[in-house]
């Protein structure tokens, strides 16, 4: 089953830069892609377009089969906020917030009670290790154990796909390991369909199927 | 989102700056402080003044006689008896100056009376003028015979008197006109008959014997019945003076009183449109502290965006905050004033008022501010496209 389709996707910049052009993927359920690319090879714009952040100056995006330039504000949110989980490299995390309150994040925007919130997101924390930092504020984890957070951010509310934007460029490289471990780990036992984007081969190596990206088009 | 999520996504942007949260709520609650107060303070002052005005009777006239030319206009001795028979008339009491100096010694210059007036009284005053004495006694129909003079409470002080000496000291005396007088009692302030503060009274024989008065009274006190008292006071100039009603006037001190008030109302609506402007101040400062808000937290606003937040989500938490600011300060801010106002009427002896409509418009008005304070502010956190809130450093 294909959760996310990209058909002749190009996006150009005022001023003529074109930081993709006519690119075409899919991704099926239970995928683990690595998408890798140099810097300044539009990694980081085939990501905004994959999660609908950004849209495409043409092409069309399929997500869980609904397209997204179809759809207005309200509706895209709704779309990214179920189907998509994001992991960014510098985590993003609130600092006001406990671990499970940052997770719980994503269950705010799509529609889960105030009371069901907090129990999915000990359980998800769970997932990836962290059920004894529950309460823990950003602060008091270290850099893996953030990421971590994130991840569990990512799935709490089971998207379809999980975006993760260079999930081990800002640790060091054992935590980088450990964090890419659970990221296989999860779509093996969970059958997550997880898409790593990096520059790093070297990671890109250790998954079931990669793109390479260069000026914007895809390698064959 | 529930409402509840609302508020508690507005209160994670209090929380995280609580320094910077409470100064830009401190404007909002310094303006609502200032509502209360400059209403609380007059209410309770014109709440005394009511409950004073209710104790002493609005019933009292006054009449006197203008003077035409360079003659003292001098009204008629038997005027006191002819007002007494006006059915409707309750009470009636005169006093008339007897152009005589008083001193506390003899060996003060004659001619430095401090200002004080001696007034020759008619039996009845006190109740007819809606005075009272602070110490001793008034003039009885005895006292009144006799060289015994009551001393107004500003001429009291004036004379150095403030009581009256103890048993067994030395009785106080004044002189007056070089005669000694024994002074009998030291009278309250007189709200309706100020000028009796600065005056030191004597019986009226005694100041027809003593003094050379002539018995012409210069000012009449008369209490009628309330339902009547337009009508008296028509027929009251032909009544004291049937030669020249027209050289005679009657007022009405408890209106002096009410006017007073009136024009401290008209101060205490400038005084509110201040707080107004104060108020208006304060929600410049939290749409300040909004905007920086939402410069500081694009990553933030970026990541709800990603997480499903739609531009109407980022908006409602940004106004949440811009508002619950501000009610926080209101909510301080009427707090402090009923405070400021409870204590200050306390000191002052008057009753409390809680100004409800002014607390309440001051919470409202700190309300709308916030609204207004915060569209911008959140309109432009909206607007932000998720990928550039996201980049943002």
């Amino acid at each position: 089953m294909t959760v996310l389709a990209l058909e002749n996707v190009t996006k150009a910049y005022p001023g003529g830069f074109t930081a993709l052009d006519d690119v075409s993927l899919t991704v099926a359920a239970g995928d683990l892609i690595g998408i890798v690319g140099r810097s300044g090879s539009g990694k980081s714009t085939l990501l905004n377009i994959m999660g609908t952040l950004d849209a495409p100056t043409s092409g069309t995006v399929r997500v869980d089969g609904v397209e997204a330039g179809a759809l207005p504000d309200r509706r895209l949110a709704t779309l990214r906020g179920s189907r998509i989980g994001f992991v960014f490299q510098h985590f993003h995390l609130l600092d006001a917030l406990s671990a499970a309150d940052n997770v719980a994040i994503a269950l705010l925007y799509t529609g889960v009670a105030r009371r069901d919130r907090r129990p999915l997101a000990v359980a998800a924390l769970e997932r990836v290790g962290l059920g004894h930092r529950v309460g823990h504020r950003p602060q008091q984890l270290s850099g893996g154990e953030k990421q971590r957070v994130a991840i569990a951010r990512a799935l709490v509310h089971s998207p379809a796909l999980v975006l993760a934007d260079e999930p081990t460029g800002a640790l060091d490289t054992a935590t980088g390991e450990a964090v890419l471990d659970l990221l296989v780990e999860l779509n093996r036992t969970e059958r997550a369909t997880i898409a790593v984007i990096t520059h790093d081969q070297g990671i890109a190596d250790r998954l079931p199927r990669r793109i390479t990206l260069r000026d914007g088009r895809i390698v064959p | 989102m529930s409402p509840g999520d609302v508020l508690r996504l507005g209160l994670l942007g209090i929380r995280g700056r609580r320094a910077r949260a409470a100064l830009s709520a401190l404007g909002i609650a310094i303006g609502v402080a200032t509502m209360v107060v400059v209403t609380g303070i007059p209410a309770a002052g014109q709440r005394a003044l009511a409950d004073r005005l209710a104790a002493l009777g609005t019933n009292l006239l006054r009449v006197q006689p203008v003077s035409a030319g360079d003659q003292p206009t001098l009204l008629p001795a038997e005027s006191v008896a002819m007002v007494r028979r006006i059915g409707p008339v309750e009470q009636v009491s005169a006093v008339a100056n007897t152009h005589r100096v008083v001193r506390r010694s003899d060996l003060i210059d004659p001619e430095d009376g401090s200002g004080i007036t001696v007034l020759a009284a008619r039996p009845g005053l006190l109740p007819a003028a809606g005075a009272a004495m602070s110490s001793g006694s008034f003039l009885t129909a005895v006292t009144a015979r006799f060289p015994v003079a009551i001393l107004g409470y500003e001429a009291a002080a004036r004379l150095g008197y403030d009581r009256l000496p103890p048993p067994g000291a030395p009785a106080a005396r004044v002189s007056i006109g070089n005669r000694w007088f024994s002074v009998g009692g030291i009278m309250a302030p007189a709200p309706l008959a100020p000028e009796l503060d600065q005056a030191v009274l004597v019986g009226w024989d005694t100041a027809r014997v003593l003094l050379g008065f002539d018995g012409h009274p210069t000012v009449l006190y008369v209490r009628a019945r309330e339902d009547t008292l337009d009508d008296v006071r028509a027929i009251l100039p032909a009544t004291v003076f049937p030669q020249l009603p027209g050289l005679v006037q009657v007022s009405r001190p408890s209106d002096a009183l009410a006017a007073k008030r009136e024009g401290a109302r008209t101060f205490g609506a400038l005084l509110f449109a201040l707080a107004g402007v104060s108020l208006l101040v304060g929600a410049v400062g939290v749409a300040n502290t909004m905007v920086l808000s939402v410069l500081e937290r694009r990553r933030e606003i970026g990541l709800r965006r990603a997480l499903g937040a739609r531009r109407s989500h980022i908006r409602a938490q940004f106004l949440a905050e811009s508002v619950l600011l501000s009610a926080l300060g209101g909510g301080a801010g009427a707090a402090a004033g009923i405070v400021v106002t409870a204590g200050y009427t306390a000191w002052q002896q008057w009753p409390l008022v809680i100004p409800l409509g002014p607390v309440a418009g001051g919470v409202s008005g700190a309300l709308a501010a916030g609204v207004l304070a915060g569209v911008y502010p959140a309109v432009r956190a909206a607007r932000l496209t998720p990928t550039e809130a996201l980049a943002a450093v």
